[in-house]
């Protein structure tokens, strides 16, 4: 594996994509934890009921909070009621998402498949493309030029980080692919990752949505209000803070081009009500290690495996004073990156592997 | 003109589970279905080449362990994104208390 001397090239068909395939970086066999098959078995077990329960109280608590909102319309008091549904819409839906493509929220299939729908349309991600691009994502975590979902890339663009807390850049680019693919462009990016087969699906939910988001603006124009919207899509934008905001320390200034999701990969401790929202993938690393694992049972994975990992952040405070400054230096020094260190109970890196991250 | 390869003691695949069988270069998945019935297919999943083996088994579904791709074990048929490619299946019969493959 060679240093890198040059610019990174993000771009999915680019520079960076090539290399990685050559140096064998791009589909290869990642670190794992040992765990006895019998353990490992039990942890994958699929369940229905923890994500009837959460589903129930996420869906409940979504009609409360906008109904409260929409009754109060006009008054100061339908504040603190939107700013709720605010995230129970831009926020939770990130993790429903993310949760039920893996196919392990429920055990009953219909249950993820109509989750994961609704989530998607919630957080704009379209169900075919992003099926694909976070397959791409578990094969190829954080490697330049193959990883289609690196959120921060070196050098951090931070304007852009504070405009996703409002959802503004992911938004607008989210309608505009919306657009182009309900009109049945796609792109050569999308090419490379989607099979063929798949993309027809993907321009008929394109359309779908698009005649949703007609109907909501075609309402709001017949009530002469924006309420429509505050109800759906706009939540997407004003509810954002807390996704990103957990989303960001996933793999925000840590190791990029290596094989061991120890090093570019961050497990937080985190408080009940953001465990919920984010549906427990503050389990980050034990997530990638074993995406197979459902999020009720991550904090059980956690203890059979925290010997083996870096400690976690006690924090989201703690884990933003360790990734800000790493931005702020990547900006003038793009191949700094946090080393997370190992307990000595852990098997040790694999430097050999990992030897521009070495350095 | 088949031939018959021994895998395995027939106990030593727990019901509903699967285990990893490597022959002559090549790697297949052996399977034990909760109706007690054993099942044999190419061993890595046909979207990412991940072994099938280190996966969950679902009543016929065989689940592969990294990126949730999902295929009949009884047929090998794809069930949906982001596999879409079959999987190879190949005869097993159980004889002596042995599990065979035909490869």
């Amino acid at each position: 594996m060679t240093v890198r001397v040059t610019k990174r090239d993000y771009s999915l068909l680019g520079r960076d994509s090539q290399t990685a395939v050559e140096s064998g970086l791009a589909t290869a066999e990642w670190y794992h934890t040992d765990i006895p098959r019998k353990q490992m078995k039990e942890l994958m077990q699929r369940s229905d009921g923890p994500a009837i329960r959460d589903t129930i109280i996420w869906f409940a608590a979504l009609i409360v909070t906008g109904g409260l909102g929409a009754y109060l319309w006009g008054s100061w008091w339908c504040v603190p009621f939107f700013l709720a549904y605010g995230v129970l819409y831009g926020s939770a839906s990130d993790s429903r998402w993310h949760e039920c493509g893996h196919g392990t929220a429920f055990k009953t299939r219909w249950m993820n498949d109509v989750v994961y729908q609704v989530a998607c349309f919630m957080i704009m991600r379209n169900p075919v493309t992003w099926r694909w691009s976070h397959a791409r994502h578990h094969t190829d975590t954080i490697i330049v030029g193959r990883d289609p979902e690196i959120a921060v890339m070196r050098p951090p663009d931070l304007a852009r980080l504070v405009l996703n807390f409002f959802g503004i850049l992911d938004s607008w680019f989210a309608m505009s692919d919306m657009l182009r693919n309900a009109f049945g462009h796609i792109s050569a990016a999308e090419r490379s990752f989607i099979p063929e087969m798949e993309q027809p699906k993907m321009v008929r939910i394109a359309r779908i949505w698009l005649a949703i988001y007609v109907a909501t603006v075609a309402a709001c124009f017949w009530m002469g209000s924006i309420l429509p919207l505050m109800l759906v899509g706009l939540p997407r934008l004003y509810g954002a803070w807390h996704h990103v905001m957990v989303g960001l320390l996933q793999h925000g200034g840590l190791a990029e081009d290596v094989v061991d999701h120890r090093l570019n990969t961050r497990t937080v401790y985190m408080n009940p009500i953001s465990r919920f929202i984010y549906l427990n993938m503050n389990y980050h690393v034990e997530h990638h290690m074993f995406p197979m694992v459902p999020y009720h049972a991550l904090p059980k994975l956690h203890e059979m495996i925290k010997h083996d990992l870096p400690k976690p952040n006690p924090s989201i405070w703690h884990a933003y004073k360790e990734m800000i400054p790493a931005f702020l230096r990547q900006l003038r020094y793009q191949d700094y990156y946090v080393r997370r260190e190992l307990p000595p109970t852990a098997k040790p890196y694999r430097d050999d592997f990992h030897s521009q991250a070495a350095e | 003109m088949s031939n018959w390869v021994e895998v395995c003691a027939a106990d030593d695949i727990d019901e509903e589970d699967v285990i990893r069988f490597d022959h002559d270069g090549r790697t297949f998945a052996v399977y034990r279905s909760p109706e007690d019935q054993y099942f044999a297919t190419d061993g890595l999943c046909t979207h990412e080449k991940i072994h099938l083996a280190d996966g969950l088994v679902m009543d016929d579904i065989i689940e592969c362990p990294k990126h949730n791709g999902r295929f009949s074990y009884k047929t090998g048929e794809a069930k949906g994104a982001p596999v879409c490619v079959n999987l190879k299946t190949y005869p097993v019969k159980v004889d002596g208390g042995s599990v065979f493959i035909s490869i």
